[in-house]
């Protein structure tokens, strides 16, 4: 069985949450909700997760299905804030920009007072990269997305570690392309592994700022047997995964 | 009292904040009262939906105070992308925990509540009139001080209401509807259902969460959240949302929309409604 990008993709995401025992993991789109899934499912079994409504349920259940249960929690929005401010939360969002150091642009693109887009607004960005661990997911990995600079931050890079507070926690970035941290110089992003079938000079190449290395860039680590039948039986068994990163 | 009811003690250029959540049990029906009165001028504070669209396509709004504006099934709102990038509104962005809190400390009238949610962030670049607070013990810290927005008026769709203003959710969230209440100079209901006080508590004691201190008055709206959720009476109605959404992005196929749906009354854009779904 070969693996396509989607499902490299897939459990990239799942390893965001790797170690990080009992907390919620939030994430947001198809590849991350399926990594989510896959982590509980496999290596991070302590993860709550929520049905994307108001209840954390237990289990593994399909993309694009409700969730059946059993139900363990009541999770109302009012929750979820009081969640991220007790740091038990790791949430995966998709940044339409995101720079070096993590700031990552979900608000608007271009002149604050007049924008070029407008996009959905800070939501809750800043109140979360402030309080818990926050990873990201970019499903095209294009120099538009990685600028040398964001046009509003909504969620907090290390730049701004000393206005953020203690608790500014920003852990991977996965692309359709590789894996990234912020393990740099200065807590700027890293390449840490670029995807099957991908070369590092495409990475940077489609980064609009330059990257850190360490050395040899290894390949990302691809889905046991295992991760791939539960991916294709189990959580995405009508092909949703690949709406998100072209096959 | 009737949605009219409720315009005429409204006031161009007040402070109106609306419950619900993105395209959750918005006050659908008081919103298109507003958008087809005289109202103008106005601030709206909203974890936003089609409420913000909908003010916005209607040059309601003056400035909006939110940490969001979306469809949920269709992430971004398209009237409210066209007022912003045209310019046509002012805006206060806040991390949505901090439009609780602001909404919170408004309610236990309070002068501000501390948060770290902001602190890094452009939200404060982009509102200098947000202050930062030190801790007074040995922490020292640093937090954003949230300050109060109380409301002029505050607007929210609940399940059931008694007449006085005793109001009950019965999904699966609140969402902070109690908040805008708390927090609103005068706050009204309407529900899908006003019902005797004596049926209320059967409903479950814990859904009984706006109070009828909090309440200046109830408007019985049947489908009223619609084209929002209003679970459990009933779910959000994609197709129709999809047609709002469509129709949004091109000023000819509004004009078309508008006409259909929001040139009458409730009545009128309920049978409207009624009539497209048959069709």
């Amino acid at each position: 069985m070969t693996a396509t990008v989607a499902e490299v993709c897939i459990v990239a995401c799942a390893e965001a949450w790797r170690g990080d025992g009992e907390i919620a993991a939030s994430p947001m789109g198809l590849i991350p909700t399926a990594g989510a899934r896959l982590a509980r499912a496999t290596f991070a079994p302590d993860l709550l997760l929520s049905d994307g409504e108001a209840r954390y349920v237990t289990g593994t259940w399909a993309l694009g299905q409700p969730a059946p249960g059993p139900v363990e929690g009541w999770i109302p929005f009012r929750s979820v804030f009081d969640v991220v401010w007790a740091g038990r939360r790791h949430v995966m969002m998709s940044p339409a920009q995101i720079d070096r150091y993590g700031n990552a642009n979900i608000s608007a693109i271009g002149a604050y007072t007049r924008p070029a887009r407008q996009l959905i607004g800070v939501r809750g960005a800043p109140g979360n990269t402030v309080n818990h661990p926050v990873s990201y997911w970019v499903p095209r990995h294009l120099p538009r997305v990685f600028v040398p600079r964001v046009d509003m931050v909504s969620g907090v890079g290390y730049d701004r570690a000393e206005a953020a507070g203690q608790f500014l926690d920003l852990r991977r970035v996965v692309t359709n392309l590789a894996v990234l941290d912020f393990g740099g110089p200065d807590r700027r992003m890293r390449l840490v592994s670029v995807h099957p079938g991908v070369i590092v000079d495409e990475v940077v190449a489609s980064t609009g700022f330059e990257l850190a290395a360490d050395g040899a860039i290894p390949e990302t680590r691809q889905p046991t047997a295992a991760e791939l039948a539960l991916i294709r039986d189990v959580i995405d068994p009508d092909g949703l995964r690949g709406r998100e990163v072209a096959h | 009292m009737a949605a009219e009811e409720v315009v005429a003690r409204l006031r161009s250029g007040m402070t109106i904040g609306i419950g619900g959540w993105g395209s959750r049990r918005k006050p659908m029906s008081l919103v298109r009262a507003i958008a087809r009165s005289g109202l103008r001028d106005l601030t709206v504070v909203s974890y936003g939906g089609p409420d913000v669209g909908l003010l916005c396509a209607a040059g309601k709004i003056r400035r909006l105070i939110f940490g969001f504006v979306s469809l949920d099934s269709i992430p971004l709102e398209p009237h409210f992308q066209s007022a912003r990038e045209a310019g046509a509104i002012e805006v206060t962005e806040y991390d949505e925990g901090m439009l609780q809190w602001a909404l919170y400390a408004a309610a236990c009238r309070l002068p501000f509540l501390p948060t770290r949610a902001g602190l890094g962030s452009d939200v404060l670049t982009v509102n200098p009139q947000l202050r930062t607070v030190r801790s007074p013990y040995d922490d020292a810290e640093d937090l954003v001080a949230v300050p109060a927005l109380p409301l002029d008026a505050a607007l929210v769709h609940l399940n059931r209401a008694d007449a006085s203003g005793n109001a009950q959710f019965l999904g699966d969230d609140l969402y902070f509807d109690d908040l805008f209440c708390a927090a609103a100079e005068q706050a009204y209901v309407s529900c899908e259902r006003i019902v005797p006080t004596a049926e209320l508590a059967a409903g479950g004691l814990m859904r009984l969460r706006v109070h009828r201190w909090m309440v200046a008055g109830v408007v019985e709206a049947p489908n009223g959240a619609h084209f929002t959720s209003c679970a459990p009476d009933y779910g959000r109605d994609e197709a129709f949302q999809r047609a709002y959404a469509a129709a949004a992005k091109d000023r000819e196929e509004w004009a078309r929309f508008a006409a259909t749906y929001l040139s009458g009354d409730e009545a009128a854009y309920q049978a409207a409604v009624r009539a497209a779904a048959l069709a």
